[in-house]
C-alpha cells in the first residue's frame, strides 16, 4: 500500500509517521503470533 | 460538535491509520483472558466471575453500536473517537482503582460497562468516514480498520502478559497493569482523534471523496427494509459458523487426531489457535478488498457456499488428514473475518453512505446473537455426544452438519438481497431543494 503520489510533500512525513505509529505495535503482535503458530509444526 | 472537515490537500491515506489506532486499541477486548487467572487468584474469583467484565463489555459493544450509531453520524468521527478514547481508557483506570482497593465491582463497571461503550462507539467510529474517503475501494478501506480489531488482541495478549510478569499478579500488580493500559491506550488512540477528517464536498474523481448522488437511506428506514434483515441473517449465520470453530479450536484439533498415530500436543494446539487468529485477520483485509473487485453479493456467496463445503470436508474426511483439517479451518476463519469486514461495504452498496455507520451499528446485533448461538451449539452438542459415549471426531460431527445448515440459510438470505426500493430513499439535498421549488411554483 503506497500513499497517494499526488500528496503534498508536507503531508508525506505525517503519512509515514502515522502509518509507523500503527505498524510498529502490529508488527510486534504479528511477530509474537508467528512465534506461537510455529508450535503447530514443532510442538 | 461539527465533524472536522479536511483542509485542501489533506491526504486520504491519513484516515486508515487514524481508524487503525482506535481499532487496534479496542481489539484488546479479545485478550481479556490474560487477566483472568491473575484476577482469580488475587481477588478469589471463580472463572465465571472473572469473565464478567469481558461479557458485559461485549454486550455494551452491541448496545452502544446499535443505539449510538445515529449520534456518531450526527457528531462525526472525531467526536466518536474522543468518546471511545475517554470511555475505553477510563474503563481501565476505574479497573485499576477496583483492583487496588480489591473492589471487583469497580472492575466490572469500569472495564465492562464504561469500557464497553468505548468499544461499541469506537468500532463504528471510522466506518462511514473511510467509505466516504475511499468510494472506489470501500471494502479495502473498512477491511483495514476491521482488521485492526482482530490485530488488537495479537498486540495486547503478549504485551499484557509481560506486564503482569513484571508488575506481579497480586492486586497491586494488576492495578498497575490496568493503569498503564489506560494511559498507553489513551495516548495511542489520540492519533485517531487528531488525524481523522471528513472529506470536503465532492471535488474530484481520483482524489477520493464520494459524489453526493446515489442511494441515501436513513438508519430508521433501513430497519424497515427486507435487505437489512437478510443481511442480518447472512452476518449472523457466517459469524456463528466461524465461532463454531474458534470457540473450541484447541480441544477440537486434539479430539480429531486423538486416536491417530500422530496426536496433537497441547502446545501444537495453541499454535493452531494462533494460526486461526492470523487467518481471521488476513481474511478481514484480503477478502474485503477482493469484494471491491467481484462484488459484495458474490463475496458472500463464497463465504457461505465455500464455507459450507469446508465444513463438509472436515465432517467427512477431517480426521484422515491433518493438513486437510488445518487448511479447511483456516479458510473458514478467513471467511469469518472477511464476513465482518465486508459488511459495511455491502451496507454502503444497499443504503449509501448517508447513515451507513448507524446502520452498521444496528447490524452488529447479529454479531451479539451469533456470539451466543455459536458456542451454545458446539458446546451443547459436544457435551451430549460425550455423554452418549462418543469420542474423538465423532463429538463434532453433528455440529458440523448444523453449521452447514446455518450457512445454507445464510446463502439463501444473501440470494434474496435486492436493491432497496426507492420509496425508502431520502432525497439528496439538491433534489430536496428542487422538490421544494416545484411545490412552491405549483
Amino acid at each position: 500500500m503506497t500513499p497517494n503520489a499526488s500528496s503534498p510533500p508536507s503531508r508525506r512525513g505525517l503519512i509515514v509517521l502515522s502509518w509507523l505509529w500503527v505498524a510498529v505495535p502490529l508488527g510486534y503482535g504479528l511477530y509474537e503470533l508467528v512465534r506461537k503458530a510455529t508450535q503447530l509444526f514443532t510442538g | 460538535m461539527s465533524p472536522p472537515v479536511a483542509p485542501p490537500g489533506w491526504s486520504r491515506w491519513l484516515v486508515p491509520p487514524a481508524a487503525l489506532s482506535v481499532h487496534l486499541s479496542i481489539g484488546q477486548a479479545y485478550a481479556w483472558s490474560v487477566f483472568k487467572p491473575a484476577l482469580e487468584s488475587a481477588l478469589g474469583l471463580t472463572g465465571t466471575q472473572s469473565a464478567l467484565p469481558f461479557q458485559l463489555a461485549i454486550v455494551m459493544l452491541g448496545l452502544s453500536a446499535a443505539f449510538g450509531g445515529t449520534l456518531v453520524e450526527r457528531n462525526g468521527p472525531r467526536w466518536a473517537m474522543t468518546v471511545s478514547l475517554v470511555c475505553f481508557s477510563s474503563g481501565f483506570l476505574l479497573s485499576a482503582l477496583g483492583a487496588r482497593t480489591e473492589q471487583y465491582w469497580l472492575v466490572v463497571l469500569g472495564y465492562g460497562f464504561v469500557g464497553g461503550i468505548g468499544l461499541g462507539i469506537g468500532y463504528i467510529s471510522p466506518v462511514s468516514t473511510l467509505m466516504k474517503w475511499f468510494p472506489d475501494r470501500p471494502g479495502m478501506a473498512t477491511g483495514i480498520a476491521i482488521m485492526g480489531f482482530g490485530g488488537g488482541a495479537l498486540i495486547a495478549s503478549p504485551w499484557s502478559a509481560r506486564m503482569l510478569e513484571s508488575f506481579g499478579t497480586d492486586s497491586t500488580g494488576i492495578a498497575q497493569a490496568f493503569l498503564v493500559h489506560g494511559l498507553a491506550y489513551a495516548a495511542f488512540m489520540a492519533l485517531g482523534v487528531l488525524l481523522v477528517r471528513v472529506p470536503r464536498a465532492p471535488e474530484s474523481a481520483g482524489g477520493g471523496p464520494a459524489p453526493l448522488s446515489g442511494v441515501r437511506v436513513s438508519a430508521n428506514s433501513a430497519l424497515r427494509t427486507p435487505q437489512f434483515w437478510c443481511l442480518w441473517v447472512v452476518l449472523c449465520m457466517n459469524v456463528t459458523a466461524g465461532i463454531g470453530i474458534l470457540e473450541k479450536a484447541a480441544p477440537m484439533i486434539q479430539d480429531f487426531f486423538a486416536d491417530t498415530s500422530a496426536p496433537v500436543s497441547v502446545s501444537a494446539a495453541a499454535g493452531f489457535v494462533a494460526l486461526l487468529s492470523a487467518a481471521n485477520m488476513a481474511g478481514r483485509i484480503g477478502w474485503s478488498s477482493t469484494s471491491d473487485l467481484i462484488g459484495r453479493k458474490n463475496m458472500y456467496r463464497v463465504y457461505l457456499g465455500v464455507g459450507a463445503l469446508m465444513y463438509a470436508l472436515i465432517a467427512l474426511a477431517g480426521d484422515s488428514s491433518k493438513p486437510l483439517f488445518v487448511v479447511c479451518a483456516l479458510v473458514i476463519l478467513s471467511f469469518y473475518g472477511g464476513g465482518f469486514a465486508t459488511a459495511p461495504a455491502y451496507l454502503k452498496d444497499l443504503f449509501g453512505t448517508y447513515q451507513v455507520g448507524a446502520i452498521h451499528g444496528r447490524l452488529l446485533t447479529a454479531w451479539s446473537t451469533a456470539g451466543v448461538l455459536g458456542p451454545l451449539i458446539v458446546n451443547w452438542i459436544a457435551d451430549r455426544q460425550e455423554a452418549a459415549g462418543k469420542h474423538g471426531a465423532a463429538l463434532y460431527g453433528l455440529s458440523m452438519w448444523i453449521m452447514i445448515g446455518l450457512l445454507a440459510v445464510g446463502f439463501v438470505a444473501n440470494e434474496l438481497v435486492r436493491p432497496v426500493h426507492p420509496r425508502h430513499h431520502v432525497p439528496a439535498p439538491r433534489e430536496a431543494g428542487l422538490d421544494a421549488e416545484r411545490q412552491q411554483s405549483a
